[in-house]
């Protein structure tokens, strides 16, 4: 069946992508975009906290930052759900004051999709912050620079290879997440349904395996170029982070 | 003055300095590893914090117990490290100017002429030598014109053909600048090369501090350097060269003259001469038919029985001047020499070569 569809020549007849495949792919990018983005500096800051500070709870916070990564994702979209939701705690709170609902939009979505990706971010920069070398900072002070100065100038830079693979990796979870937003907004053509809800859709839709069988290919274009991407990057950033001086 | 007066426990060794450095000319920071030299200095530059005391640097107070502690960046004290922390992601230019908190091109090409980086300005720090990056260390502290430099063992992370490069550096440095240095080293021979004060730790405690010729003389001294090191600086200048071979003939303070091998460059300048105890014998009558260039008479003053019992280390007055000498105590018993005991010391010219001599700054 898969040679079928290779070979019929009728999979990418036409325009490249289909109107509503080219929906499902800029939602997707928008969602894992302005997930990845709207989380980095809180990603920054609790990554910075659990590898350089000491505090009481440190272990408590460190395990319920990773739980978005060991929980069926259903369990955090249904957790989404009853606190940001127009109904939840938290939700109806931030509708009342600021106007902005999660609910059945793709903002909710995007914050799914930031809830369980996150933890993969900070691993990945917390890493990185822990093998910057102390005694650089230190001899930026010494250099009249302010503890701020020096984040900004020394750690934050040193830390840019971790920082990139992080959001990366990220961006990557986020294309692929899919139980927690269905349980959170629903599967909603051009406002929540992103690539893997629209194949869901199509799998359960008889007769649309070609459909289906073309997202799919379009996912692993997009995986692979996200992740050589990262290479580079991190590559790039290595090569004038890593020797120690 | 920089006024020291601070405890600090670390581990085992409790750091206890009370003393006042001067505030020009380089200040040598002696003692074995472990001795608390580091510490000293990171107390100074704010990097860790005494348990107790007070530190200041002229009229500026830098730490009080519970009162004031300034964070190293308002400290105005540079700190060249024993290794050179450069920052990776910036180019040597980078480095050099990451401290300067306004633009002053005079004083930046001043100080890279100095230390000779003009050709180093758009590399980065992985492409440059031990020798190189400590240079570029130690312009970037210069940069942020600091009112006094702090330098750990700038040179124990090099091999020795670039300490040698990177030593005539720093000479120019410590002459050039007004610049108060406080200089940790291990090493009697940089210290001789640079300093003009010292202050020897041991196990966290301040043993002797002063003039370096006082100091290195100074019983203090004695049992904490190495039984081969052993040494005595002398102050001299330089009277003449021999017509026919490759010497310089010295002039000590009270009339006493010494051969050394090679031609040494004139200068009118005080020079500081290093005479290892190892290298001066000692005779009961003035010997004749000798080959040993210099002679010297002199008194015992005192005897001091080394620790493992294989060498006498023999304190002669030479005039005002002291000079020490290691003998057998098989040799000791032979010659019977007492305190007040009249002698000769002899020294072999080629055994002070320009290693041992110093310009006193």
């Amino acid at each position: 069946m898969l040679s079928d569809v290779l070979f019929s020549g009728s999979l990418f007849d036409g325009p490249l992508l289909s109107e509503y495949e080219t929906a499902a792919l800029l939602l997707s990018l928008k969602v894992s975009a302005v997930a990845v983005l709207a989380s980095l500096p809180l990603g920054i800051l609790c990554a910075w906290l659990l590898a350089r500070v000491e505090f009481p709870g440190k272990a408590i916070f460190d395990s319920l930052l990773h739980l978005p990564l060991v929980l069926p994702p259903v369990v955090v979209g249904y957790l989404l759900l009853i606190s940001m939701g127009r109904q939840g705690v938290i939700g109806q709170w931030l509708y009342n004051w600021f106007g902005i609902s999660f609910s059945f939009s793709w903002r909710g979505a995007a914050l799914a999709a930031a809830v369980v990706s996150f933890p993969l971010m900070v691993r990945a920069i917390r890493q990185s912050f822990e093998t910057v070398d102390i005694r650089l900072e230190q001899a930026a002070r010494t250099l009249g620079s302010s503890r701020w100065r020096v984040f900004l100038t020394i750690t934050l830079p040193l830390t840019s290879p971790g920082i990139v693979s992080g959001m990366i990796i990220a961006f990557a979870r986020s294309l692929g997440e899919f139980g927690s937003t269905i349980t959170f907004v629903s599967n909603i053509p051009g406002e929540t349904r992103t690539i893997p809800l629209a194949m869901y859709s199509f799998i359960e839709t008889p007769g649309a395996e070609y459909q289906a069988m073309r997202l799919c290919i379009i996912s692993i274009v997009i995986a692979l170029a996200s992740l050589l991407a990262s290479q580079w990057l991190t590559k790039k950033a290595l090569k004038r982070t890593a020797s120690v001086c | 003055m920089l006024n020291i007066n601070i405890e600090k426990q670390l581990g085992q060794l409790q750091l206890k300095v009370n003393t006042q450095l001067p505030l020009q000319g380089v200040t040598a920071v002696f003692g074995r590893s472990g001795a608390g030299k580091t510490s000293l200095v990171n107390l100074l530059g704010g990097l860790t914090t005494p348990d107790k005391g007070e530190i200041s640097l002229g009229d500026t107070l830098l730490f009080k117990h519970k009162t004031v502690n300034l964070p190293p960046e308002k400290r105005q004290i540079g700190y060249v490290f024993q290794e050179a922390r450069l920052f990776p992601h910036y180019s040597v230019k980078g480095n050099l100017t990451y401290g300067m908190r306004h633009k002053a091109p005079e004083l930046f090409n001043k100080v890279v002429s100095l230390l000779g980086i003009e050709k180093l300005l758009s590399r980065y720090p992985n492409t440059l030598s031990g020798g190189e990056k400590q240079r570029v260390a130690i312009g970037r502290a210069l940069l942020t014109s600091p009112q006094m430099l702090l330098m750990d063992e700038p040179l124990a992370s090099l091999d020795l053909p670039r300490k040698r490069e990177l030593l005539p550096y720093l000479q120019t440095l410590a002459q050039e600048l007004k610049l108060p240095i406080v200089y940790v080293s291990h090493s009697l021979d940089e210290i001789l090369q640079l300093a003009d004060h010292m202050l020897v730790l041991h196990q966290g405690k301040m043993i002797a501090q002063g003039p370096l010729t006082q100091v290195w003389n100074s019983e203090q001294m004695r049992p904490w350097v190495p039984l081969q090191e052993l040494s005595s600086l002398l102050s001299a200048r330089i009277a003449d060269r021999h017509p026919d071979y490759p010497m310089t003939r010295l002039l000590m303070d009270d009339g006493n003259q010494l051969w050394v091998s090679g031609q040494l460059p004139p200068t009118h300048k005080q020079l500081k001469v290093r005479i290892q105890a190892n290298h001066v014998s000692v005779c009961t009558e003035e010997p004749k038919g000798s080959s040993i260039r210099n002679l010297l008479q002199g008194k015992i003053k005192e005897l001091y029985p080394s620790d493992n019992g294989e060498q006498i280390q023999l304190k002669i007055a030479l005039g005002k001047d002291e000079l020490w000498a290691n003998i057998t105590p098989w040799a000791c018993d032979e010659l019977q020499l007492t305190p007040g005991k009249d002698i000769y010391a002899q020294i072999k010219g080629v055994t002070m070569t320009q290693m041992d001599i110093a310009e006193s700054h």
